[in-house]
């Protein structure tokens, strides 16, 4: 049962995916109920192998080729352990959430089919990586999955704007993939295995076997985080993935895509932590990077889906510093716990962005919004929990998470960072309650909101559940799950409620201090700047910042110049070979070589029979007198 | 002085090179066919001779051989050149270039 049940977990939404390509698709609700179905199938198995505790590698070997130990051994198997399980249960749970809430989102759209076949090969993908046991599995799925996006990002696929964003996610993950392919590969031809039990042991029995190449593997292997969890400097296309049905953006943001880079890098978080690795440090300072430069262009977008997408970007950084910062204590639960605590709140602000969007018809400037709060109570009262626990706010699930890391910055004694990670989560209170006063609050900006009406119950249903879990998050021992997978020597027991309420103050003080302080900043910054206002007062306060913020630091462009600059050079290269030595040397100069022994032979050809005769005769001569003198 | 068989091949090399010549030096396809048959007879000659010196009659048998065939060819080759002749109305090799490039 227990070597069954997660394939069952894994392949429900592949075989929904099938069957409405193959049958359903013209048919929008049974599609969605296959799709609906399958997810929550999915979810409920999950809750039954969590409720065993099941763990262990159940699967056959899939690639065999050389010698039993030098070859290449590739096992199809799915692993078990308390952080699959875990993820298992965000990957199905938050996803199952967003599956409900898109069949009202999406059911008027004739394309309905297509898009819940999509959802359900973006969850079987993301649960390929989740389960997968191995690099070369892993990498199959997260192929998948970037695949999957490319779908759903270009689901409206008619508008320009949609059909570029999905190439663009695409190909900038593609980047990223390079990446992590030569990272694996460097894991094998060092380490000899693919599979992460067998390297977790090699390394633990040998940490100097990766030799001079621990960095340089770690940071390849980061390389596919990087695309997949969108940092700087691949952060491009997250914002733009935007143009795909909200639902979708929910589903990237929160339980699948960009939460596989960081999943990726806990699941092989021995390969990173090395001695004489600096990969960790890299990684720790391209989080951070990445949150404090998201955070600052959100302040100054007026897409509500943007907005949250660069908080998201700003989170995903976090995390990822999470994970650098994990070096000393060798233990990332930090970053899996506030992955799981984002992945409740921002699927929950996603969704609640959808149903304002929704109740606007497709209105998406928050400039054009105000007033709502009335008119949308549940979207609005939900919307508010999952912007307090983004804040983190105690008692909401934000503020034990973002505590975690800060506090594992403190005492990494890494000051700078800690520094850092304040001030992004002050600037994370400011953007979020400039989007809450100018969306919600505040007065009616356009005619839109005066039509505006609240969303049926299928799509308040998934935000209620998600602002339970946005709200309890922090209490249901999430950290100590995943403590249990890095470090179960030094597992604390279980605390009740209360103690846990209070435990940051008692754990480390000065972060959960700092952060509460950074949230008070936040919110007296929004409150004073953008409480009652009809327009952005930043612009003619900050000049130039804001408008690099607005322009987000114009890597857009800065990546345009380049690609156009090397594109164009490979281009007159290739030119330049191809007109040169192509064509000119190997085709014309194959040509006219044969055309001009052609010519000078047909000399020859005189039509003289006697020259003919004597051409044979002179030949024959020769080759007797060579036959007989040599 | 005994006539050896070194004698007769120097007649039939001399023979055959007479006959070469003739094919690339004359005009008239007449001439330059019974200069071929010479070249045929200075190698029958050769075969005759190493088949007496040899004592054994291979030689001689492909001598036959060769003047049957040859006899057939000279038929087919004169039909061929008195063939041209009505059609062009001459026999000279330097009118009858029209396989030039």
């Amino acid at each position: 049962m227990s070597a069954f049940l997660p394939w069952v977990v894994l392949l429900l939404p592949i075989i929904s995916a099938a069957l409405i390509t193959l049958f359903t698709l013209k048919n929008r609700a049974a599609s969605a109920c296959l799709s609906i179905g399958a997810v929550l199938a999915s979810f409920a198995a999950s809750l039954v192998l969590f409720a065993q505790g099941a763990s262990g590698e159940s699967g056959f070997t899939w690639l065999s080729v050389g010698s039993s130990s030098q070859g290449l051994h590739v096992d199809m198997a799915l692993r078990l352990d308390p952080l699959s399980l875990l993820m298992l249960l965000v990957v199905t749970g938050v996803g199952g959430a967003i599956h409900v809430y898109s069949w009202g989102y999406m059911r008027e759209d004739p394309g309905a089919g297509r898009y819940f076949a999509g959802l359900s090969l973006f969850t079987f993908s993301m649960l390929g990586i989740v389960l997968a046991t191995n690099f070369l599995m892993m990498f199959i799925f997260w192929e998948l999955v970037g695949l999957s996006s490319y779908l759903l990002i270009g689901f409206w696929y008619e508008r320009p704007s949609a059909a570029d964003a999905c190439k663009k996610a695409f190909l900038t993950n593609r980047v990223g993939d390079f990446g992590f392919v030569l990272g694996i590969l460097t894991v094998w031809a060092t380490l000899g295995s693919l599979n992460f039990t067998e390297l977790e042991q090699k390394l633990a029995a040998n940490p100097e076997a990766l030799g001079t190449a621990a960095t340089l593997a770690g940071l390849l292997v980061f390389c596919g985080a990087m695309g997949k969890s969108a940092q700087f400097p691949l952060h491009v296309w997250l914002p733009d993935a935007m143009e795909g049905p909200t639902p979708v953006s929910a589903l990237i943001h929160a339980a699948t895509m960009v939460a596989a880079g960081v999943y990726m890098l806990c699941r092989v978080f021995f390969l990173l932590a090395v001695p004489g690795s600096a990969a960790l440090e890299v990684i720790a300072w391209v989080g951070a990077t990445t949150a404090l430069l998201a955070a600052l262009m959100a302040v100054q977008q007026n897409d509500i889906k943007r907005i949250l997408a660069y908080s998201t970007l700003s989170q995903l950084g976090y995390m990822v510093m999470a994970v650098g910062l994990s070096a000393t204590s060798k233990d990332p639960t930090p970053a899996m716990y506030h992955l799981t605590t984002h992945a409740f709140f921002k699927a929950l602000l996603f969704l609640g962005a959808g149903s304002v969007i929704h109740a606007l018809h497709h209105e998406q400037d928050i400039w054009k919004m105000g007033g709502l709060a009335p008119k949308l109570p549940i979207t609005f009262w939900t919307f508010l929990v999952g912007t307090l626990a983004l804040c983190g706010l105690p008692p909401f699930s934000g503020f034990y998470s973002k505590d975690a890391i800060l506090a594992l910055a403190w005492e990494d004694h890494n000051y700078l960072l800690f520094a850092l990670g304040v001030f992004v989560a002050a600037l994370t209170t400011l953007y979020m309650f400039r989007l809450v006063f100018v969306a919600f609050v505040g007065p009616a900006k356009s005619q839109a909101p005066s039509h505006a009406h609240e969303s049926p119950i299928v799509m308040t249903l998934p935000l209620l559940v998600l602002a339970v879990a946005a709200l309890l998050g922090g209490f249901w021992g999430i950290d100590r799950l995943y403590a249990e997978q890095f470090n179960p020597a030094a597992l604390p027991p279980p605390a009740s409620w209360p103690h846990q309420m209070v435990a940051p103050f008692v754990h480390a003080p000065v972060a959960a201090g700092a952060g509460l302080m950074a949230v008070f900043c936040g919110f007296a910054a929004a409150m004073a700047l953008y409480w009652n206002k009809v327009q952005d007062p930043l612009p003619s306060m900050a000049g130039p910042l804001a408008r690099w913020m607005r322009d987000r630091f114009y890597f857009d462009e800065l990546y345009a110049k380049i690609i156009a600059l090397t594109q164009e050079t490979l281009a007159r290269a290739a030119d330049a070979v191809d007109r040169w030595i192509i064509a000119g040397l190997l085709v014309r100069g194959t040509s006219m070589a044969t055309e001009l022994t052609g010519r000078m032979l047909t000399l020859v050809q005189s039509g003289n029979l006697q020259t003919y005769a004597l051409l044979l005769v002179t030949g024959v001569a020769l080759l007797l007198f060579f036959m007989l003198v040599g | 002085m005994t006539v050896g068989l070194h004698h007769y091949l120097v007649v039939s090399a001399l023979l055959f090179s007479l006959g070469l010549l003739g094919v690339v030096t004359r005009r008239n396809l007449l001439v330059i066919y019974m200069s071929l048959e010479m070249m045929l007879n200075a190698a029958n000659l050769a075969l005759v001779a190493f088949s007496r010196y040899n004592n054994r009659l291979d030689g001689q048998v492909m001598v036959f051989f060769i003047i049957t065939v040859a006899a057939a060819e000279v038929a087919v080759g004169l039909a061929l050149i008195v063939a041209l002749f009505r059609k062009r109305q001459t026999a000279h090799v330097e009118d009858l270039i029209s396989m030039k490039y």
